[in-house]
């Protein structure tokens, strides 16, 4: 059999029956994102070896851009245990349309969140101190444990997809393992579920625990504040529609449907849905605050806001314009099934969710508690934006590779097949 | 919420009409916990201080205006914000006397603790500490230096506490029994209006027990609950109002 020079040159790699573009601008494109990897490289490498004095950081913002960066893409990366959870344990059987690239997205947003933690953490060779001097008492304690076993569980979750790749799969071994892997995923998934639920709620009760610090500081219940379920609501709330955002991009720099437009609105609906509940008590939760956690600290509402930076305009985008106006969208079949609609009340609940986890990370702690101390600022440097677009170079990379050669849309064929005739 | 009790209660009292914000305390407590010199100090929220100095305004035009100075150690909270939340332990309060601890070669260096703090008494060390011209001959023996990546903090000169025992059972003393004087920390002794007295304040014959329940005595933050072993004295309204958040309708407790 003569070779077909007119395919690109590694298509023998390429998922089966789909079609790729050319390895040259395979290539291209791979080079421009690794450009900016080498830029986030060398600040990483600036940061590891002077420390992190190279960054924007110091003693009044110890939290900056890169918890917000972490605690933004764990919260977007929720769509991984939640749509597993939707999946493999309530059996909602249209999702697996979508779930393969559900578990690559979490993949690279934990592995990513884990590397800027290497370089946040002042001493990053004594990290294994979490497990083995473990504060019980400490939410972080729990994120360190559940973080931890969560991406390991990711990993396995990400294991036979890679097994299924064309060529490996072609292998016995590699095709058992594959397929023993995929039985036995529902317990994966519910393992996923319960760790991930918990470092969500423990990265919000992180906050709420902090009785010194009022604009954070929550009630709730037993040991957990009530930042503990909002973090696990909106991150539920907002990971499946990241997905569909992700999707949507590859889409269009593809130049192919990889995705049915029902999944996708169904994604839409389950996060409209549970961003709903999580509006309930995100309102319920702020007239708390400014009516009881505020008045007994000695504070007014307005204390809490400084000039533009962290002004309420914050709040109330968070609240209305990334919170209620996407709910109303995705909850409304007409509504939601209009794709410019749709896609913008997805991105404008996305960005909720990052302002939330921002103002909780950063305007916590430019604000003054005591009262002749004053509202500072903060903004990242090079090194804190070099780091935080390392990872999103290397989340491009990982997606990229995934995308041109493992069967990461089962509807891929079917849909574009279509389109053709 | 819980507050640890110790037998021994170590604690200051800072009479803020006597303090004139000169900065010695400051600038003994550099010398005596090996605290390195910064290259660049321009940014004063990235300056390790231990113990800084704030400047309080009644903010009134002259001829009313009035200034006072507050001098910050760590406040050795009974019930500490920052204890609880460190993953690693790397910082108690599990010893008598009440100080609370800071294990430097245990700290993993996240920070949490300084997010929890609301008086910003903890420091991160943001490079390699550096000792210009020599300058490492001069430290002082019993305090380690800290490497960078890890948070420090004031320990009420903990090593003058070991010294003091130490001398105390050598002498026959009981070390648990220390005369008022024998240990106190650098910037009370450095402190030339004898604004900082500094003592057990479970010993009712020590001069800051006395001090500590005078009416004119406050602490910081008192609301907040984190029942802190540091007490400001001033016998002016508006600089006791300042040590806490007040709404508007409310009065100064005490």
């Amino acid at each position: 059999m003569g070779k077909n020079y007119s395919l690109p040159a590694d298509h023998e790699l390429f998922p089966e029956g789909t079609s790729r573009c050319s390895l040259t601008k395979f290539s291209i494109w791979m080079g421009l994102v690794g450009a900016v990897a080498l830029w986030g490289l060398y600040a990483a490498f600036r940061v590891l070896a002077e420390g992190l004095g190279v960054t924007g950081l110091d003693d009044y913002f110890g939290f900056g851009l890169w918890i917000t960066f972490d605690l933004a893409v764990i919260a977007l990366g929720a769509g991984a245990f939640f749509t597993g959870l939707l999946r493999y344990i309530l059996n909602i059987d249209p999702l697996k349309n979508i779930i393969n690239l559900t578990v690559i997205i979490g993949f690279i947003c934990y592995s990513g969140a884990m590397l800027i933690l290497v370089l946040d953490v002042g001493q990053p060779i004594r990290a294994w101190f979490g497990y083995w001097h473990a504060n019980v008492h400490s939410m972080l304690t729990e994120v360190i444990f559940c973080i931890t076993c969560y991406l390991i569980v990711l990993i396995i979750e990400y294991i036979p997809l890679i097994l299924e790749q064309k060529q490996l799969n072609r292998i016995p071994v590699l095709h058992h393992l594959a397929h023993n892997l995929h039985v036995w995923m529902p317990l994966f998934a519910g393992i996923g579920a319960f760790l991930s639920t918990f470092h969500q709620g423990s990265l919000g009760g992180m906050y709420g625990v902090l009785f010194g610090r009022p604009y954070v500081l929550r009630d709730g219940f037993f040991i957990w504040p009530w930042t503990f379920f909002l973090f696990v609501i909106s991150a539920v709330g907002s990971g499946p529609v990241f997905t569909v955002l992700i999707a949507t991009l590859m889409e269009k720099m593809t130049g192919k449907k990889l995705v049915s437009w029902e999944i996708k609105s169904l994604m839409g609906k389950i996060a409209g849905a549970m961003l709903l509940v999580y509006l309930v008590f995100k309102f319920a939760d702020t007239y708390a605050w400014a009516v009881d956690v505020l008045p007994r600290s000695g504070l007014t509402f307005d204390q809490n806001f400084y000039q533009t930076i962290y002004g309420k305009w914050l709040l109330w985008s968070e609240l209305f314009l990334c919170g209620v106006v996407p709910c109303i969208i995705l909850l409304t079949p007409k509504l939601r099934n209009t794709p410019a609609l749709f896609y913008s009340a997805a991105l404008l609940d996305c960005i909720g969710i990052t302002i939330n986890r921002y103002v909780f990370t950063v305007q916590a702690l430019a604000m003054p508690v005591m009262p002749f101390d004053s509202w500072e600022t903060y903004a990242p440097n090079w090194a804190e934006w070099g780091a935080s677009a390392l990872v999103l170079a290397y989340g491009a990379i990982i997606l990229s590779l995934s995308y041109r050669y493992l069967p990461v849309f089962p509807q891929e064929r079917a849909l574009n097949a279509t389109k053709s005739n | 919420m819980e507050t640890k009790e110790f037998t021994i209660k170590w604690g200051m009292a800072i009479d803020l009409d006597k303090c004139t914000g000169c900065g010695a305390c400051m600038v003994a407590c550099q010398a005596e916990n090996n605290l390195a010199p910064i290259a660049d100090a321009s940014n004063k929220i990235k300056v390790m201080n231990w113990i800084t100095v704030y400047e309080l305004s009644n903010g009134k035009p002259y001829p009313e205006h009035d200034v006072a100075y507050l001098p910050r150690p760590c406040q050795q909270c009974g019930h500490p914000p920052c204890v609880s939340v460190c993953p690693v332990i790397a910082t108690d309060k599990n010893e008598e006397g009440g100080i609370v601890s800071q294990v430097t070669p245990r700290c993993i260096g996240c920070r949490y603790c300084m997010a929890a703090c609301p008086y910003h008494a903890r420091y991160f060390n943001w490079r390699d500490p550096v000792w210009p011209g020599g300058l490492e001959k001069a430290l002082t023996p019993d305090v380690s230096v800290r490497p960078r990546g890890v948070v420090e903090k004031c320990t009420f000169c903990h090593h003058r506490w070991m010294a003091a025992k130490d001398k105390a059972i050598v002498e026959g003393r009981d070390p648990m029994d220390l005369p008022e004087g024998e240990y106190v920390t650098s910037c009370t002794e450095a402190c030339p209006n004898g604004a900082i007295t500094f003592g057990d304040l479970n010993n009712e014959e020590h001069e800051v027990a006395k001090l500590a329940s005078s009416k004119y005595a406050h602490r910081l933050l008192e609301r907040l609950g984190a029942d802190t072993q540091v007490y400001y004295v001033s016998r002016r309204e508006w600089v006791l109002r300042q040590l806490d958040n007040y709404l508007e309708d409310e009065k100064v407790k005490g």
